[in-house]
């Protein structure tokens, strides 16, 4: 049995602009352990995906279909059962350490009542195993900056607490909501390579939200490729910075700039991604794709392509190029 | 923060001394006088009087006599009108009237205020969110001109529970209406402010957060919510709770209490010089101090403000 399981999950909103839509029959599994990407633009449904899964939709959001964790249902579970897993079992760290983190409070107070709570500790253990965690994230002389508040720690440092809090219960699952897009490159670089680290310590499964294809590359080995609320192609990491078929994906890899390829100039997708309060017909991608043609004008299923690998194409790359 | 409080006491000298010095000149440039009356009275008894109370001198010998007599034996001088008595009785039998009145009515104003806007927050839509804003508009667009009487009329004429004024020592009887009638506007518009902040506040990140680590919603609002969304409540708390002890004339007068707020309105009408003066200033110091206060109660609050 899969640790997570999601079975054609739509997320819509309510807004002034009329209906939108989100997410859209998104399906995708997880197993325990398992390192999982999930790749995209703004606005393709990745964060909202996490936060439907832990029931963190805005008051205006809608989800339907199912989300199994470890076989139990838990779309649009009451708030007690929800409290049980949250935290405990599936964990979140989000995009904006800045902002994440209660500014109005102590780390040492932040971190201890998740403690308290789901491990039923005293203060004064939750204090030092919290300590212990700031230590694994490696946030020097933690045993004295607990007591600091949010904004006298750095963007990466706070990120760095936002990990430890999030790690404090052994999760079984960690959901890394684009973790390092707030940060500096340099300091991007240092919490992915952490994450890594104790990704391999604890083992938890991780499913890691991000549009940087780069940083999927060194940490996943399955990435979903997300685009208007929809999967476009999902395979293993290698495969498909190897061979790209969908154009979206060889879209958002050309985009990627690299210092490896000399002259190489990089290329940003043409055009803006889709309003999804009138999302077009057919597949999403279709105004933006240099290879669609009236069949895209239906959506194509997600249909195996090669090993352990599908994708949601008519004019896959490869077919085009031959 | 200790050094912080000094300074802004010590600022709050120069300050009361402008205040002083301002209203001082106002009141003495309005036409008219303490003795100026229907039937003119005769020149030789009118230089007396002005000779009596100094007003014949020069105004800014008035001005420094004024503050030479405060600041050496705490004098405010006596009452023009009232021949006997001077402005530091008056205050004295005005203002512990007022004071209680006005501390119960801010009490009541926070804790209704504050719970009704929460509970409106919380439950954003809902019904109970409905009655709350409705119950906030209504009482802030009721003038206590309007709610004194009316509430003479239920509770004193229909259903005789209460007296309908006086003040006995301030026996529960007789602070009840005070109490409502100087409260509720106030409770509205704390009930208004703390309910836009809470709607804010929810919205924000770190309440996600909260969420996230499995919280119960109760914890969510209390430990993490109402602290944020308090701060600009309290920014209105300050000169909300001056204006509740310095009390109210429409109270004075309806339920006769015999607080400072008619003091206040009389010495204006009757230009009585001393008692303006005395007033001013005491309002003038409450505001100074409850600013303080709240800027104090700020740093308490956001840790990134420090001082």
């Amino acid at each position: 049995m899969p640790l997570l399981e999601i079975d054609d999950l739509n997320v819509s909103f309510d807004t002034g602009d009329g209906e939108v839509h989100a997410v859209n029959g998104l399906s995708l599994t997880l197993d325990r352990g398992e390192t999982l990407g999930i790749v995209g633009e703004s606005g393709s449904g990745k964060s909202q995906t996490a936060f439907a899964t832990l029931g963190l939709l805005a008051k205006n959001g809608r989800a339907s279909g199912s989300i199994r964790f470890d076989g139990e249902e838990i779309l649009n579970a009451p708030a007690r059962t929800l409290n049980r897993i949250r935290a405990e079992r599936i964990a979140i760290i989000f995009q904006d350490p800045m902002t994440s983190l209660n500014p109005y409070m102590r780390i040492s107070d932040q971190m201890a009542e998740v403690l308290m709570l789901h491990k039923g500790l005293g203060k004064r253990a939750a204090l030092a195993e919290a300590v212990r965690m700031l230590d694994a994230v490696r946030i020097p002389g933690a045993k004295d900056r607990i007591r600091l508040y949010p904004h006298e720690f750095s963007g990466g440092m706070r990120q760095r607490v936002m990990i430890a809090m999030s790690l404090l219960c052994q999760p079984d699952l960690l959901i890394a909501d684009e973790p390092t897009t707030a940060l500096d490159v340099t300091v991007q670089a240092q919490i992915m390579r952490l994450l890594q680290e104790l990704q391999a310590e604890f083992g938890m499964a991780t499913m890691l939200i991000t549009h940087d294809l780069g940083v999927v590359a060194g940490f996943c080995e399955r990435v979903t490729v997300m685009y208007g609320g929809k999967v476009m192609e999902r395979a293993p990491v290698h495969p498909i910075f190897a061979q790209p078929t969908h154009p979206y994906t060889r879209g958002l890899l050309q985009a990627v700039p690299r210092v490896d390829r000399g002259q190489e100039t990089m290329q940003a997708i043409p055009g803006n991604p889709p309003n999804m309060a009138r999302p077009p017909s057919g597949c999403p991608f279709r105004p933006r794709c240099a290879f669609a043609d009236e069949d895209c004008a239906v959506m194509p299923p997600l249909a195996p392509a090669g090993e352990a690998r599908e994708r949601a194409c008519h004019r896959p790359v490869k077919e085009v190029a031959a | 923060m200790l050094s912080y409080t000094f300074k802004r006491l010590a600022i709050a000298v120069p300050t009361l001394l402008i205040l002083i010095v301002v209203s001082f000149v106002l009141m003495h440039a309005a036409p008219g006088g303490p003795f100026t009356s229907e039937r003119e009275l005769p020149p030789e008894v009118l230089a007396n009087l002005n000779a009596k109370y100094g007003l014949d001198q020069p105004l800014w010998r008035q001005i420094f006599t004024y503050i030479w007599g405060i600041v050496t034996e705490f004098d405010f001088g006596p009452s023009f009108i009232y021949k006997d008595r001077t402005v530091n009785e008056i205050i004295a039998q005005g203002f512990p009237v007022t004071l209680t009145y006005g501390i119960l009515s801010f009490i009541v104003a926070v804790v209704v205020g504050v719970t009704l806007g929460v509970v409106a927050a919380i439950r954003q839509n809902s019904v109970l969110d409905y009655f709350a804003v409705g119950v906030s508009i209504g009482a802030q667009v009721l003038p206590n001109f309007v709610m004194a009487p009316i509430l003479v009329l239920t509770f004193t004429l229909w259903l005789g529970w209460l007296p309908g004024g006086g003040w006995q020592g301030g026996q529960w009887e007789y602070l009840v209406m005070p109490v409502i009638a100087l409260s509720t506007s106030f409770m509205a518009s704390i009930a208004r402010i703390t309910r836009s902040s809470m709607l804010e506040t929810l919205n924000m990140n770190h309440i996600r957060t909260a969420r996230a680590k499995g919280l119960p919603e109760r914890r969510v609002i209390l430990r993490h919510a109402l602290k944020p969304a308090m701060l600009p409540v309290i920014s209105y708390l300050g000169p909300a709770f001056v204006g509740m002890i310095t009390g109210s004339v429409v109270v004075d007068v309806y339920f006769s209490t015999g607080g400072i707020g008619k003091a206040f309105v009389d010495s204006a009408l009757n230009r009585d010089y001393a008692v303006m003066m005395g007033v001013t200033i005491l309002m003038g110091t409450l505001t100074i101090l409850f600013n303080l206060v709240v800027d104090i109660l700020y740093g308490w609050i956001d840790p990134k403000i420090r001082y």
